[in-house]
């Protein structure tokens, strides 16, 4: 019996895999962190056009959201395939905007409503006739500034 | 009795489990694109507002009809010309005397505006246009703002205009933000932005 075992030379010892957990952790903190959930669920097609003229928005609490365009496939039988706009969770006429723009502006802390923004999120192939109807409810309303929303990339693939 | 270790936690399906999680935010999350182009609205008025007198030459009309086609100061235009069209426009300074443009570079032709400050760009388009084609257009003008503002905010300042407005909306930029904002009035000041926007036509 001797004091020291043999190594036992039967194949190749195994990768260890013990870090594994670490690595796909820093992964899903990655993602966890860039990421935001989206509040809203939407319910109308939402390509949006690409510009490179753009700016950020800065303070995401300080942005309403718009959105219009032609309904998703699984509403299309009920509201047709005639664009639309959505407020919240919900397909809106275009005489709720200035309800949702006050509404909005409530719950707001009052000091913060005059940097209040509102950003479109409009589909490309949505009409002008709708944008604009949009445009002057926010002119009623006071909320004169406004953001077109766009994708980053050339002006020309829009045509 | 015979001391007994503490068993070990079996740790292999922990990996397993930061997948799942993983994929779960992979899934549902999306990365929001929240940069545009920004705009103000002109205030709402009742009744309708008497227009007032600007010359011809110091307006720029496009008009976009409901095919999407464009239409420059009565001539058909592609877009790819756009921008450079109404930097021509805005830079042209054809102004004498009070008029005059001190920095302007452009051709100073007689039919075009006489100074930036009071170069107007009117974009009508029609009730039937696609967003997408007046976003283009929208940047295409914005775009020879810009052009021209860098420009001259390099010549005064040596610095381009958006190169200050990026430092200036950075969080973490540690130079003075107040000479900044100076210095970007000093530019709007000098070039602004005259874009008009009249009711689309049905």
């Amino acid at each position: 019996m001797s004091k020291f075992k043999k190594k036992s030379s039967a194949g190749q010892p195994a990768i260890s895999t013990a870090s594994l957990p670490d690595i796909v952790f820093m992964l899903l903190f990655f993602f966890m962190v860039v990421t935001t959930m989206r509040d809203t669920s939407l319910m109308v097609e939402n390509t949006l056009p690409s510009a490179d003229q753009v700016e950020k928005l800065q303070k995401k609490d300080l942005v309403m959201y718009i959105y219009a365009g032609k309904p998703s496939p699984r509403y299309a039988e009920r509201f047709g395939t005639e664009a639309r706009i959505q407020l919240n969770d919900k397909f809106a006429d275009v005489d709720e905007v200035q309800q949702f723009i006050f509404s909005e502006r409530e719950q707001k802390r009052e000091e913060l409503v005059p940097y209040l923004i509102t950003a479109l999120k409009v589909d490309e192939e949505t009409n002008m006739g709708l944008v604009s109807d949009i445009k002057q409810e926010l002119r009623k309303a006071e909320a004169l500034k406004i953001n077109y929303t766009t994708r980053k990339g050339d002006a020309a693939d829009n045509m | 009795m015979a001391k007994r270790d503490a068993p070990e936690v079996n740790a292999g399906s922990m990996a397993d489990i930061a997948f799942l999680l993983l994929i779960f935010f992979l899934v549902t999350t999306t990365i929001e694109t929240d940069s545009g182009i920004s705009r103000k609205l002109p205030p709402w008025q009742e009744e309708e507002q008497e227009p007032p007198n600007i010359k011809q030459r110091n307006l720029f009309i496009v008009e976009v009809n409901s095919n999407n086609e464009l239409l420059v100061e009565e001539e058909a235009m592609d877009i790819s010309n756009l921008r450079e069209a109404a930097f021509e426009f805005l830079d042209n300074g054809g102004g004498v005397g009070d008029e005059a443009c001190d920095f302007c570079q452009g051709a100073a032709d007689d039919e075009s505006s006489v100074n930036p400050q009071k170069a107007i760009i009117s974009l009508v388009n029609n009730r039937g246009t696609e967003y997408g084609t007046y976003i283009a257009v929208q940047n295409e003008l914005v775009a020879a703002y810009n052009q021209l503002r860098n420009r001259e905010a390099e010549r005064i300042f040596g610095v381009t205009y958006t190169e200050m407005e990026n430092a200036y909306n950075d969080p973490n930029y540690n130079g003075d933000k107040e000479a900044l904002k100076e210095k970007i009035g000093a530019i709007k000041d000098l070039i602004p932005q005259k874009l008009s926007e009249a009711e689309p036509k049905s």
